[in-house]
């Protein structure tokens, strides 16, 4: 058992020096490609997705192989060197923060799809490969990859299982989480472990449903099998206006409660569609408080019958317009003005932060008449564009980075919105992460009892607590004076349970 | 201890042989009455060093291997309450919940916990705790993929939580998914909150007799290439006569029309349709030595046939599988009796080749007597090992119930 105090990253390696002496190493293990140590390369990857966060790495090793990961990490492990992996970088929670005394492990060399298998209905690939390559290699067959994070394009599929990434479609298709059957992950103590397989589930601790999640904190996966989905007999989406965002928020209510399950529900404010107006021309119904985006598909029949259904639910519940599309190209043209709305925001504002929160579904309604009157008091301007089906918000707090103060301001009415969300029974985070962003919020959401209880998760894997760390839990050394994860003894052997063994 | 142990929050008694845990008889039971009395009655087993298993509706005693050590056995059948949000579709229920009553509960709103139980008469946290998903399966995941937050109280009498009551939400690990089919090792389970779906407006049960393995698989594929979207695929290899393969579809009356045909067709031969799930449907058997394979998909209609074979060419012994084909999960069930010699050839059988495992999930005494490896080779077991430890450093939580003796 573990008794090892977590040690901070700060008396792991205080020189780079002691870093520079594993660089030849290194070379040896990755190739003289396979390892960055000028600074301006290394500064390249000194932020992901969240760029407020920065830290330039201590060195960037990029391995080709579950081998060359294993052999990294096991440096690692056998120098106490802390290390952080990295996918494609579009977090949204500076999970990828590089560490500057450690290694910044990016698996941007490992993207072979290694098999798509139809008569299993799966997928094996490396952890490199963009979400997107797998729905394009599946297609051919009729298949595609189910979740489908608005970075796709780009993100990792190794990124997605850390971050348990959901996407439009995961309201009725799920979360990455549901999709992954096996994985081949390598221990932070540089053991190379196979959890599931082509089966879906596993015998024993489902320690492949708790890793994916984890953000990097429990190992590197070097291997992902994920399940395929069927491609749908029928696509429609409709495109639904209302004059105010509460009759939207009712909506919504309303279709959920129906029992129709769309596979997305999509809202955004007038500000969000002010915003992709301006930047796509998307063609939203002009005079629009709120317009819903909802998609339907599955067998024919099916969709036929509850496009109808939900085209009445919005009209009862005062959409002053419903358009429908079921052929691509029309679709396309109702998902441009969604899909464009976090870089439309660019346009109408200098700077903005997205946030990332959760509340139950029937306080939607409720939630955005607060955040609206925290906008009001303090003259922020905040853009609504959200995951309604499940209750996921991304506010956009919109603010000039020019103006001093602004983004402190910003800030706090962004963490107002989070403290909002708690208090209505939500989550801070509904498919961001908590990363070092967040970390230092979760206590409040969980007890301390519970944060100590991931901590005992965590050291079983990371005894060393060289894995990414300070992201996902609160530390001294990140969130200031009041230590909210135990270190030191474990907690049962300090109250004595050692006596009976 | 007696003393430490009584508290007016519970009732507690010595055990009988009908509080038995695979034979294993406990000393003590209690019965907390609710979550704080749980809480306090495992400090106190704590600062004992008692050895704990809990109940919920007893059907699952029989499952996994005997504890080493028995000496409290906690009774969750208190700690029943149900907290639905119909609007939010989410429920939140404590363990000792009967899973009848809460679907009767969410029936009456239109609502269901879209899982098949595979025992009768079960409890919330017992069918969390041994973590077996029957067939319906296809659409909403298994089991724990419908759990969204989890009460447990640890070892040390401490609760945690984790997750919430909100559908999505990736605040901390997801530690449900550790407890969802850990046999109470980690942790005894108090509530635990799920996500729900709208009852189905029609049912359809499409199924047609499968006279070979080569047709059940021509089968398959064809239905494989439609997109009819079925909550259930199960192909049914009685012992004796021919299979048969049973799709569940679930919409509207209208939908419904165009999916039953597509499937018919996909099918081939004569198909039966009917308009109600059959009454035992997705449960499995209450005697006899019940194995589960893990196999990749496509392997299922072989391998299910294959080890009825040798089940029966081997030792004349007969057994029954039923197959969730695209979940890659076969349920084996020996009729009781069966030779030990029997039930490990099988076992040893429907582990041999890759990505395939296979546990006995219940021996009968005999069974176990002849010391018939439960768990077979798990792998990650050394991972598995470190968060037992972890979490129950005095491996006083049902221990040996689990994977490598955990
Ligand atoms: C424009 C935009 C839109 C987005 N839309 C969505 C959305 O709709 N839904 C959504 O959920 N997210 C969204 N995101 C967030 C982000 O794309 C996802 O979190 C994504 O999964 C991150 O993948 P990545 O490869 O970029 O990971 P990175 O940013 O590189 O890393 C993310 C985390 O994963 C860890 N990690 C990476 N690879 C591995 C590995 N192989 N093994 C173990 N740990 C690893 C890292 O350490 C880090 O903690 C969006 C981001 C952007 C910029």
């Amino acid at each position: 058992m573990a008794t090892t105090a977590r040690r901070t990253p700060d008396d792991l390696v205080r020189t780079p020096a002691a870093l520079a002496a594993l660089v030849p190493r290194l070379r040896r293990i990755c190739g003289e490609d396979g390892v960055l140590t000028d600074l301006s390369q290394r500064r390249t990857y000194e932020s992901d997705g969240l760029t407020r966060h920065r830290s330039t790495p201590g060195v960037v090793a990029m391995p080709t192989t579950t081998a060359q990961v294993r052999d990294v990490i096991s440096l690692c492990a056998e120098h106490g060197v802390p290390y952080v992996p990295r996918g494609a970088g579009t977090g949204l929670s500076a999970g990828a923060l590089p560490h500057a005394e450690g290694v910044l492990l990016v698996t941007s060399r490992m993207r072979r799809i290694l098999e798509i298998d139809p008569e299993n209905e799966c997928a094996v690939v490396e952890p490199g490969v963009a979400n997107l390559d797998i729905t394009r290699a599946a297609e051919p067959y009729g298949y595609h990859y189910a979740p489908d994070p608005s970075s796709q394009q780009v993100c990792s599929v190794g990124g997605n299982v850390a971050e348990n990434s959901g996407g439009a479609h995961c309201l009725k298709y799920g979360f990455t989480a549901g999709h992954v059957r096996g994985l081949e992950i390598v221990t932070p103590s540089g053991e190379v472990v196979e959890l599931g397989g082509k089966a879906p589930g596993a015998h024993g601790y489902d320690l492949l449903g708790a890793f994916v999640g984890s953000e990097g904190t429990l190992g590197v996966a070097t291997r992902v099998t994920v399940s395929l989905t069927r491609s749908p007999q029928r696509t429609v989406t409709l495109l639904s206006a209302f004059t105010s965002l509460d009759a939207g928020g009712e909506a919504v209510g309303a279709i959920i409660a129906a029992g129709v399950l769309p596979s997305a529900v999509e809202m955004m404010d007038a500000l969000a569609v002010e915003a992709a107006e301006a930047a796509v021309a998307c063609d939203y119904p002009a005079g629009a408080e709120a317009v819903l985006v909802v998609e339907l598909d599955g067998p024919a029949a099916e969709v036929d019958a509850q496009v109808r259904r939900v085209t009445e639910l919005c009209a009862a519940s005062g959409s002053f317009g419903t358009r429908t599309a079921s052929g691509a190209e029309e679709r396309a043209l109702i998902w441009k003005g969604r899909k464009s709305a976090f870089a439309a925001v660019g346009r109408i504002s200098p700077a903005y932060i997205v946030q990332d929160g959760v509340v139950p579904r029937t306080a939607l309604a409720e939630m955005l008449g607060r955040i609206a009157s925290l906008s009001a008091e303090s003259g922020i301007r905040v853009a609504n564009v959200f995951h309604a089906g499940d209750g996921n918000l991304h506010p956009l707090v919109l603010f000039d980075d020019a103006e001093p103060g602004a983004a402190e301001r910003a800030e706090e009415v962004s963490g107002a919105i989070l403290d909002l969300c708690i208090e209505h029974g939500g989550s801070i985070t509904g498919e961001h992460g908590v990363g070092v962003d967040k970390a230092c919020k979760m206590p409040r959401m969980y007890d301390d009892t519970s944060l100590e209880t991931f901590d005992l998760f965590r050291r079983a894997f990371d005894p060393e607590g060289i894995a990414n760390p300070d992201k996902l839990l609160p530390t001294p050394r990140l969130c200031g004076e009041r230590p909210e994860v135990r270190t030191g003894v474990h907690p049962l052997v300090a109250s004595g349970d050692a006596e009976q063994f | 201890m007696r003393r430490d142990l009584d508290a007016k929050e519970h009732t507690l008694r010595e055990g009988t042989p009908d509080d038995a845990v695979c034979g294993v008889v406990p000393a003590h039971v209690a019965c907390p009455a609710g979550t704080g009395a749980l809480a306090s009655l495992m400090t106190a087993a704590h600062r004992n060093g008692l050895s704990v298993t809990a109940r919920g509706g007893g059907t699952g005693l029989a499952w996994g291997a005997p504890p080493r050590s028995l000496d409290l056995l906690v009774d969750t059948s208190a700690l029943s309450w149900i907290d639905h949000d119909a609007g939010d579709l989410v429920v939140e229920a404590g363990a000792g919940t009967p899973l009848a009553e809460l679907g009767r509960v969410l029936a009456a709103a239109g609502q269901r916990l879209s899982y098949d139980p595979v025992r009768l008469g079960g409890t919330v946290g017992g069918a969390l705790a041994t973590g077996a998903s029957g067939p319906r399966r296809l659409l909403a995941g298994a089991l724990r993929d419908l759990v969204i937050g989890m009460s447990v109280v640890r070892a040390d009498g401490a609760v945690a939580r984790s997750g919430g009551r909100v559908v999505k939400n990736v605040a901390g690990y997801d530690l449900a998914k550790l407890h969802t089919g850990g046999y109470g090792t980690l942790g005894v389970i108090t509530a635990a909150a799920f996500r729900l779906h709208p009852l189905p407006a029609a049912v359809r049960v499409v199924s047609a007799e499968m006279p070979s393995d080569s047709r059940a698989k021509r089968a398959l594929a064809a239905l494989r290439g439609t997109a009819v979207v079925p909550s259930a695929v199960e192909l049914d290899r009685p012992a004796e006569g021919p299979g048969r393969l049973v799709v569940v579809l679930e919409g509207t009356p209208e939908g419904l029309v165009s999916r039953v045909g597509e499937t018919s067709r996909a099918l081939g031969g004569e198909t039966e349709v009917a308009e109600e799930l059959p009454g035992d449907w997705g449960v499995l058997p209450a005697e006899g030595c019940l194995i589960r394979v893990l196999a990749p998909p496509a392997e299922l209609p072989d391998l299910a046939s294959g080890l009825g074979r040798l089940a029966r060419d081997g030792f004349g012994a007969s057994v029954r599988g039923t197959a969730s084909v695209p979940a890659g999960c076969l349920y084996l069930a020996f009729p009781p009796g069966t030779s030990a010699g029997a039930v490990a050839a099988v076992l040893e059988r429907a582990r041999a080749g890759t990505g395939r495992s296979a546990v006995l999930l219940r021996a009968e005494p005999h069974v176990l007597a002849a010391g018939v490896d439960l768990w077979g080779e798990v792998p990650g077991l050394s991972l598995m090992r470190a968060v037992k430890d972890s979490l129950d450093p005095g491996h006083r939580l049902s221990p040996g119930r689990f994977a490598g003796g955990i």
